[in-house]
């Protein structure tokens, strides 16, 4: 494409001239940081004060007569773990013998006779006598990662994702029947639905984020989740529409179903370490209460495909990508709970979700080409009502 | 310790409890890695009494007589040396705790004397802060080792003398009594004071100690809890004693933010006398309880040989490291 006339050797110097120019700066400042961390940080002196020592308990593991901590320094200093109080005794641990290097993580394991369902402030004293507290609120032993507990954790991701996400798929042969002014307002009901949702754990990322290492950026892990999660189904989005032109609902059905299956991800993994840490009753109540939450999302899948004729394989899998991430979930959440990643996670399904929103969004416009006429914003407010109401059943 | 304390220190007589007791420090490996045989305990064995230049077990028959001369009317005058430092010590294994010392010890040494002598203390401040010596007894209004009164507060690198009567006999304790009084008291600067009746008291093994813990995080709670400075010294190495040979410990609390403390003894009793005071006891009795400044004198003989536990009678403080153990042979 070049506008000129141009020998080859021109246009390899040309390239090699970019390049120059381009690696020159980084290889200068590969060089400084190189030459300043060389000397010592000349001019800049020692630290005024003592180490600033902080670990994050990412993960508390009970078995009879041990408590498990991994910790992880998440602070800008080495720490030693030097001596560790129960309950304000002393009490022999392993693990931890010698410092533990910023963003690493020692597990450190706990003689202690524990008793179910009572509380513990676990103590880890550190070498400048400086004290790190963790709190277990009621001791529950941590279930063992056998094939039984795996077992447990699909049935119960079947249960609250699977099963009612097929159910609310159930709708499909109502809505090709509704008129299309009503099936605008189902649309925006299932809008309004995805909101309420994306607010939700949005809110409950930020909340898990203040539990983990705040090294991995915290809060700032939801936002970047969302971020990753939005403008990677963004681009998916857009090269399926390159390739199947004029197939609008199937893609956008396939988009719904990706977009509620990273999110049931996400509530799959707090079911799942809520069981693990024994703060979960399992029954009858907390499944029906999903199902009733959950079942609303078959239903945003279907709408965008009620024009289209979907063969029953196809409908089965939009179901399962929608549906069973919520077992993956329920699996990282019990045996390798990380509430950093946790909060990734939910930032992860709340982005998805905005991305089926802007997607789903002008399916709601009328014939006027109105997005926020007064039948789609009945719609909007029911749907985030509904949630609001099946989402007072549950509590994780 | 700053230069002008390092000059001090080692102009200062002063003796460090290694050089007598070899065998108090050669247990270093002596801990294990778990609980000592189902009590709790710290990790890592025990603490460098080396690095510190104390060890507890040292300090419990270290009684520091000072040094005499006579006035030409024939009375003692009885003579010490006290300076101050600030030193790091390992108050548990691998935790280092920025203390204040009198003598570089913790507790400082124990100062011993006859009724009725004249004591005569010279301090010295190696310390970056200012302190003072305040001893417990009867002395005069300018000796009370307070600001503002006599020489008031001592600021870094200066001296003054406190001399006054040894009155009464007794038990007591002297400590640093400079604002803010918590700090300075439990940074260290604290130790007992005896006075001897003239009479004496009967032949006994003696002990001293000085019950007292450690803020290590300076939220104004203790993390550690001992007597003589080091948690659980006494249940790694108990102390031994001998089958029917008369005990006499010499019980402090000097123990900051807990409003009391106590001395509980196993398989036996013991006969109290409350500040020393008396040449009777008060009371026959297994447990005592002391606020801060209070002591007493504890005498009692094993009749069957064997490992007998004491500690506070508070399983908080027991577990934080404020138990040992008697060895009866």
């Amino acid at each position: 494409m070049e506008a000129r006339t141009a020998t080859g050797d021109e246009r390899f110097e040309d390239r090699s001239r970019q390049w120059l120019y381009g690696l020159l700066p980084l290889a200068l400042i590969v060089a400084a940081v190189g030459l300043f961390v060389a000397l010592g940080a000349p001019g800049l002196g020692e630290r005024r004060g003592p180490p600033v020592e902080e670990l994050a308990v990412e993960r508390t593991v009970l078995e009879p007569g041990i408590i498990e901590l991994t910790v992880r320094n998440d602070g800008p200093d080495p720490v030693t773990v030097a001596q560790v109080q129960v309950n304000d005794a002393f009490a022999a641990f392993t693990g931890g013998e010698g410092e533990i290097d910023r963003l690493a993580t020692e597990t450190l394991r706990i003689q202690q006779p524990w008793v179910e369902g009572e509380a513990y402030e676990v103590a880890l004293v550190t070498s400048t006598g400086a004290t790190i507290a963790h709190e277990i609120a009621a001791a529950v032993e941590t279930p063992a990662n056998d094939a039984g507990f795996f077992g447990l954790m699909a049935l119960l991701g079947i249960y609250v994702g699977v099963i009612p996400v097929a159910l609310g798929m159930l709708w499909l042969p109502w809505v090709r029947r509704i008129p299309p002014g009503a099936l605008r307002v189902v649309l925006a009901l299932t809008v309004g639905l995805l909101a309420f949702l994306a607010i939700d754990a949005t809110l409950e990322g930020l909340e898990l984020s203040g539990e983990g290492s705040q090294a991995f950026g915290g809060a700032a892990l939801v936002l970047v989740g969302a971020a990753v999660a939005f403008l990677a189904l963004t681009g998916a989005g857009e090269w399926l529409k390159a390739r199947q032109k004029g197939a609008g609902g199937a893609h956008l059905a396939l988009l719904v179903a990706v977009g509620i299956g990273l999110h049931n991800l996400g509530e799959g993994v707090a079911i799942g370490s809520a069981y693990a840490a024994g703060a979960l009753a399992l029954g009858a109540f907390l499944v029906v209460g999903f199902a009733l939450h959950n079942t609303t999302e078959g239903l945003a899948i279907v709408a965008p495909i009620a024009k289209t004729q979907p063969s029953l394989g196809r409908l089965a899998v939009l179901g399962l990508v929608a549906g069973a991430p919520a077992v993956l979930g329920a699996w990282i959440g019990a045996a390798a709970y990380n509430a950093s990643l946790a909060a990734f996670l939910f930032g992860f399904g709340a982005g998805a979700i905005v991305q089926v929103i802007v997607q789903l969004a002008p399916s709601i416009k009328d014939g006027e080409g109105r997005l926020l006429h007064p039948p789609a914003v009945a719609g909007l407010l029911g749907g985030m009502g509904l949630m609001f109401a099946t989402g007072l059943l549950v509590a994780v | 310790m700053s230069a002008a304390a390092g000059a001090l220190h080692a102009t200062v007589p002063h003796s460090h409890p290694w050089e007598h007791e070899a065998a108090a420090q050669t247990h270093a490996g002596h801990g294990s890695n778990g609980h000592v045989g189902g009590h709790a305990s710290f990790r890592g064995g025990g603490v460098n009494h080396r690095a510190n230049g104390f060890d507890p077990h040292a300090i419990l028959r270290d009684f520091d007589w000072g040094t005499t001369r006579r006035t030409a009317s024939g009375r003692v005058i009885r003579e010490w040396t006290l300076t101050a430092s600030d030193k790091e010590i390992e108050v548990a294994p691998g935790i280092s705790f920025p203390a204040w010392t009198y003598n570089g010890r913790i507790p400082g040494p124990t100062l011993r004397a006859r009724e009725g002598e004249r004591l005569r203390i010279t301090f010295q401040n190696g310390s970056e802060h200012p302190h003072t010596i305040h001893f417990h007894g009867i002395h005069p209004a300018e000796m009370d080792g307070v600001p503002g009164l006599g020489a008031g507060q001592i600021e870094p690198g200066e001296s003054t003398v406190y001399e006054f009567d040894a009155l009464p006999f007794g038990l007591h304790l002297y400590h640093c009594h400079v604002r803010p009084l918590a700090e300075h008291i439990a940074k260290g600067l604290y130790g007992a004071f005896l006075i001897d009746p003239k009479e004496g008291r009967e032949e006994a093994d003696e002990l001293v100690m000085v019950m007292n813990g450690f803020d290590t995080n300076f939220d104004r709670a203790n993390e550690v809890y001992a007597a003589n400075t080091i948690g659980f010294a006494y249940m790694d190495q108990p102390i031994a004693v001998k089958r029917d040979e008369l005990v006499r410990i010499y019980l402090v609390n000097v123990l900051e933010y807990d409003l009391i403390n106590s001395f509980h003894l196993h398989g036996n009793l013991f006969h109290y006398i409350p500040t020393g005071t008396s040449l009777k006891p008060s009371e026959f009795t297994d447990t005592v309880m002391l606020c801060q400044g209070q002591r007493g004198i504890l005498e009692w003989r094993f009749p069957h040989p064997g490992r007998y536990m004491f500690h506070a009678h508070q399983s908080e403080f027991t577990e934080l490291g404020w138990q040992g153990f008697f060895e009866v042979t």
